[in-house]
């Protein structure tokens, strides 16, 4: 990573009459349209010639760390190693020149990857069907939550308005659930992180439409009661939902559909190591269990008794559509390309490769930071900051600090079971030695929270950009270039 | 006696008269840190007791703000729209909206401040 | 367990395990009840080399079509500085940028991204978080119910584009939210019929579209007025690359401006990842959804960009956030921003004209056949154009065109076909077409 920042913003290098492209039938003409509905005052676009562009774009890269640059022990992140033939793969103009309308006779090969990958995740989920047109995780669970409501819809359970949550989940599951028009109820969580089934007992009647759940949870957790969660769900008239956050430990281990949850989502940018792209674009397929494959999202692709495929574009399933189209396909070729790759044989010790070093991570540095669950984690743990509280340093100096070790920080404030979690996933792709010096920089750090507690508490240091005032960002937002330049 | 009652979730009513000024206690805006925005109701809005009339915004938390009593909203401040900080300053004085009361009868229901010193003492732990 | 993408030896993991006290990785495992353990493997193939996955895909990577359609999805040239750039694995492997010291790569395209957004809709604000049109038209519609408070009525034009339409039935569905379709008459949104729908008076949003699906350019002067008069929220879908030369919603006085930007350098790439726009009024700043970058300094006086307004989003908000969306479209807005950046406002006028140029002629050359005619003659229109066929169908047309490795268009009815010109179609592919038609 480069160590500081470049200055300019593209509009900064612009000139009038400069160009960085050019079209030879740059005469054409345009047809003649009324006045009134022509653009009336031009955009103030930049004006920049080729070269500027690439090396303005190329600079600031070197601002950013992603995956490829070191160690991101984000926890329910999955940030682990994105392979780059999944690149090559999916940027082929054989797909990439694909119309999402065009006969479906023509893109057979398209679809047939759309139909395989559907059914590997099928299996990998145990799962009856699933959908692969939701665009990002958070859209799965929107989608996974519709497709329980027209479930309820089409029995005439109208009473179900409520969405049950632990009080760990991920914010988007409150939010999902609320977009879908539910009431969000907070079921508690025991000591050591998990569902409290007595409270999620008290709260379950027919106005529960589902209970939403990770599992293993956000503390890295395995929810050992699910069999008996499920029956108490379904027993309620409800149904249980798996948020596909956290599969990437239960690879090769155990499936959602074997646990008793009749819907999920899975994250295609997490478990299956599609890029993040600094926040997208992902993907969320939603998988269901028997009996509800009907009330998948429309359009679907479907295999035809002849063996070719079609696309099924009728909109008169129970929940309609949630995309304009297949959902996003260069992601699904990364994913299916990943699937190939790893096999049956590779992906069955994802899960357990994944454990193994977060559970390593936890042991070399359990007698620093404070471990407010102990025992065996899954792909992740949570620690409640330092042990030693005196110094004053707080989780977000020990984020910051590592930032200048040159790693990324671990998830902070999340879960909100604790004042001070500091969550740690560090995947499967990451070596021994990564590991070690990661924890090494751990271990340093408590030390210095003791010798030299203002060198953490004011980093970080080495960074292109330090502390920046995000309250002053948030107290007069500057949010476009002209802002900018009107300061 | 004082004029002055809260609710549990940090919202207080200074009874003047007819009218209540209602902002967060000196506590709340301690919790929230540096507020960035106060999202207000207009004049001659309704606002019912215990139910959300706006919220209160820092860079990484935002609650809700729950009105103590009922009545019509004759006033808000318009200073908090130009300057969200004066709550941290002084939250007391800088009240976010000014109710006239339709039911006085409510404040029997609010906590006094002694009341209201001990679930602060209780959030503290 | 020996995998390219795994680095531990049996020796590494031997030493991790010592350390843990375990004496296998399924010991850390003993959690997970028997009955629901696999224990077996999934039902896949197989790992296979590089060349052996690559072999597979290239069995099935084959389409190579000269298109003519478009119904929202454009085949424009994407120069090849974008994927060079787009590439770059600091960009590509990042996170979303919770952490501003180390991510003003992704944080300063975006700011970027958003300024070019906001300059080509005429509107102050832009998000960067849109999955794409039609999900953002939906997310549109959210806010608006949520900016006017109480009001749940959306009125949606029969002329949008349909995939957009069943979306937005479906958000709203769920959502609580009633939707009335205003009519269309003669292939535009019948504006009449949009006074008495504003009547009822708890109208939220009012949702156009700017061309509409048949590709007509509406005139929408006076309708913000009338919008704004019934308390309700005007909303102006559209394409992205069009609104170089075509009125944009900000000079119609929409308050939000939501459409697709994949024809900002983005492939069709069977149908995503594209990117969905959203731009509001400086009114509505802290309604709208999704992640927004902006400016501050940084304790150095550096000017740095920060995700700004979060208080909005879901993972503070929780149920109460202004949508559940969490991602934000990071690579796609850095192609759009890549791409506005190489052709500015004069390549993009250029695109625009030269594609109208080319779906102009073609229409006329198509019309002149006698085969065809323009479903609606006296409607403007810039680079797509709905044709009836006369005595064929549109999958006939489809059809013949295909064995040339031509993409006609997109059948929209029996014998109505949606037809699109880009820059890419060539002369000799808008004379195939023509002569094709022509001895139907």
């Amino acid at each position: 990573m480069n160590r500081q920042l470049y200055e300019k913003l593209i509009f900064d290098y612009s000139r009038p009459g400069r160009r960085g492209f050019f079209f030879n039938e740059g005469n054409a003409q345009m047809p003649s349209l009324p006045d009134g509905l022509l653009r009336q005052t031009p955009p103030q676009l930049p004006e920049v010639d080729e070269p500027t562009v690439v090396r303005h774009y190329n600079n600031q890269s070197t601002n950013n760390f992603g995956v490829d640059t070191g160690f991101y022990p984000l926890g329910s992140c999955t940030m682990k190693y994105n392979p780059k033939v999944n690149d090559l793969l999916a940027s082929d103009p054989g797909f990439a020149a694909i119309h999402p309308k065009q006969p479906t006779a023509t893109m057979q090969g398209a679809l047939k990857l759309y139909y395989e990958l559907q059914q590997s995740l099928s299996e990998i989920g145990g799962m009856s069907e699933f959908t692969l047109n939701p665009y990002a995780g958070a859209h799965g669970e929107l989608t996974g939550l519709m497709v329980i409501h027209a479930f309820h819809d089409h029995n005439k359970d109208f009473a179900r308005t409520k969405v049950l949550v632990p009080n760990s989940a991920h914010g988007t599951n409150p939010a999902s659930a609320a977009v879908c028009g539910y009431e969000v109820v907070e079921v508690n969580s025991l000591p050591d992180g998990t569902v409290d089934v007595d409270d999620l007992r008290s709260k379950l009647d027919n106005t529960v439409a589902a209970m939403m759940m990770t599992n293993p949870n956000t503390v890295g957790m395995f929810e050992k009661h699910i069999p008996e969660i499920a029956e108490a769900v379904h027993a309620a008239g409800a149904l249980l939902y798996y948020d596909g956050a956290n599969l990437n430990p239960m690879l090769g281990i155990a499936r959602p559909g074997d646990m008793g949850f009749d819907v999920m989502h899975i994250n295609l940018h997490k478990t299956f190591s599609t890029p993040h792209g600094g926040g997208g674009p992902g993907a969320g397929p939603v998988g269901v269990r028997k009996g509800l494959e009907q009330f998948l999202p429309a359009p679907r692709v479907v295999k035809l008794a002849d063996s070719s495929f079609d696309i099924d574009q009728h909109n008169d399933t129970a929940l309609g559509r949630i995309s304009s189209n297949l959902g996003n396909y260069a992601v699904l070729i990364r994913a299916w390309a990943y699937i190939l790759t790893m096999g049956c044989d590779g992906l069955a010790h994802v899960g357990p490769l994944a454990t193994l070093n977060a559970n390593y991570v936890m042991h070399r540095l359990k007698d620093l930071y404070l471990l407010p669950i102990p025992g065996p984690c899954k792909h992740e743990f949570v620690f409640d900051g330092l042990i030693d509280k005196s110094t004053g340093v707080t989780t977000l100096n020990i984020a910051k600090r590592l930032l200048d070790m040159g790693f990324h920080a671990p998830t902070i404030y999340f879960p909100l079971l604790f004042h001070e979690s500091l969550m740690i996933e560090p995947t499967e792709t990451e070596s021994l030695d990564t590991l070690d010096t990661f924890c090494d920089a751990m271990r340093q750090i408590a030390v210095e929270a003791i010798d030299s507690p203002e060198v953490v508490k004011e980093a970080p240091h080495l960074t292109p950009a330090v502390r920046p005032d995000d309250t002053e960002a948030a107290l007069h937002p500057i949010v476009t270039y002209s802002e900018l330049c009107n300061q | 006696m004082s004029n002055t009652y809260f609710l549990k979730s940090h919202e207080y009513a200074r009874v003047e008269g007819n009218f209540a000024f209602i902002g967060i206690s000196k506590f709340a805006a301690e919790q929230l840190g540096n507020v960035v925005y106060v999202d207000m109701p207009e004049v001659d809005d309704e606002v019912e007791a215990g139910e959300e009339f706006g919220a209160i915004e820092s860079v990484k938390a935002a609650s809700d703000l729950f009105s103590p009593v009922s009545g019509t909203v004759v006033e808000v401040n318009e200073d908090l729209a130009d300057n969200p900080r004066l709550i941290n300053k002084d939250p007391e004085t800088n009240w976010i909206i000014k109710v006239e009361m339709s039911d006085p009868a409510q404040l029997d229901e609010l906590l006094s401040p002694e009341q209201y010193a001990e679930v602060c003492a209780a959030e503290k732990h | 367990m020996s995998h390219r993408y795994f680095p531990h030896t049996a020796e590494d993991v031997q030493h991790m395990l010592d350390l843990c006290g375990a004496k296998s990785i399924l010991d850390l495992y003993a959690d997970v009840p028997e009955q629901l353990r696999l224990n077996r493997d999934y039902n896949l193939p197989k790992a296979q080399d590089e060349q052996q996955v690559r072999r597979q895909f290239a069995a099935l990577s084959n389409s190579n079509l000269a298109c003519f359609a478009g119904a929202g999805a454009y085949a424009h040239f994407c120069p090849a500085v974008i994927d060079s750039i787009v590439s770059r694995s600091e960009y590509l492997t990042s996170y979303t940028p919770y952490q501003s010291e180390i991510s003003q790569g992704t944080l300063q395209y975006i700011f970027e991204y958003q300024s070019m957004l906001a300059q080509l809709t005429a509107m102050d604000i832009c998000n960067a978080s849109m999955y794409d049109g039609a999900t953002a038209t939906a997310e549109a519609m959210i806010m608006a119910v949520n900016a006017t408070r109480k009001r749940r009525r959306a009125l949606i034009s029969a002329t949008l584009n349909p995939d957009v339409i069943e979306v937005m039935r479906t958000y709203a569905r769920y959502h609580r939210i009633d939707i009335d379709i205003i009519p269309e008459a003669n292939g535009i949104t019948d504006l009449c019929a949009l006074d008495n729908l504003l009547q009822k008076g708890d109208v939220a949003a009012v949702v156009l579209p700017q061309p509409n699906y048949y590709g007509i350019i509406e005139d929408l002067s006076g309708v913000a007025d009338k919008v704004h008069a019934a308390k309700a929220l005007l909303v102006i879908n559209a394409p992205a690359s069009p609104l170089a030369v075509i009125r944009p919603a900000g000079e119609w006085g929409a308050d939000i401006a939501v459409g697709d930007a994949q024809s900002l350098g983005m492939p069709l790439s069977v149908g995503g990842p594209y990117l969905g726009y959203m731009c509001c009024t400086k009114a509505l700043m802290r309604k709208i959804p999704g992640r927004i970058v902006g400016a501050t300094t940084d304790k150095k006086g550096q000017r740095t960009f920060v995700l700004t307004l979060q208080a909005r989003e879901q993972h503070i908000r929780r149920e109460k956030a202004t949508s559940n969306i969490c991602s934000n479209q990071g690579v796609m807005t850095l192609r759009a921003a890549i791409y506005l950046s190489l052709l500015g406002y004069e390549g993009l006028r250029q695109v625009n004209a030269i594609s109208a140029d080319k779906a102009h002629r073609l229409a006329d050359a198509l019309c002149a056949t006698g085969k065809a005619h323009l479903a609606f003659p006296d409607k403007p229109f810039l680079n797509e154009f709905a044709l009836d066929l006369d005595g064929i169908s549109a999958h006939q047309l489809i059809d013949a065109l295909i064995d040339k490795n031509i993409l006609a268009g997109v059948a929209i009815d029996h014998n109505r076909i949606l037809v699109a010109a880009t820059e890419c179609c060539s002369e000799e592919d808008i004379n195939t077409y023509v002569s094709t038609l022509s001895n139907l």
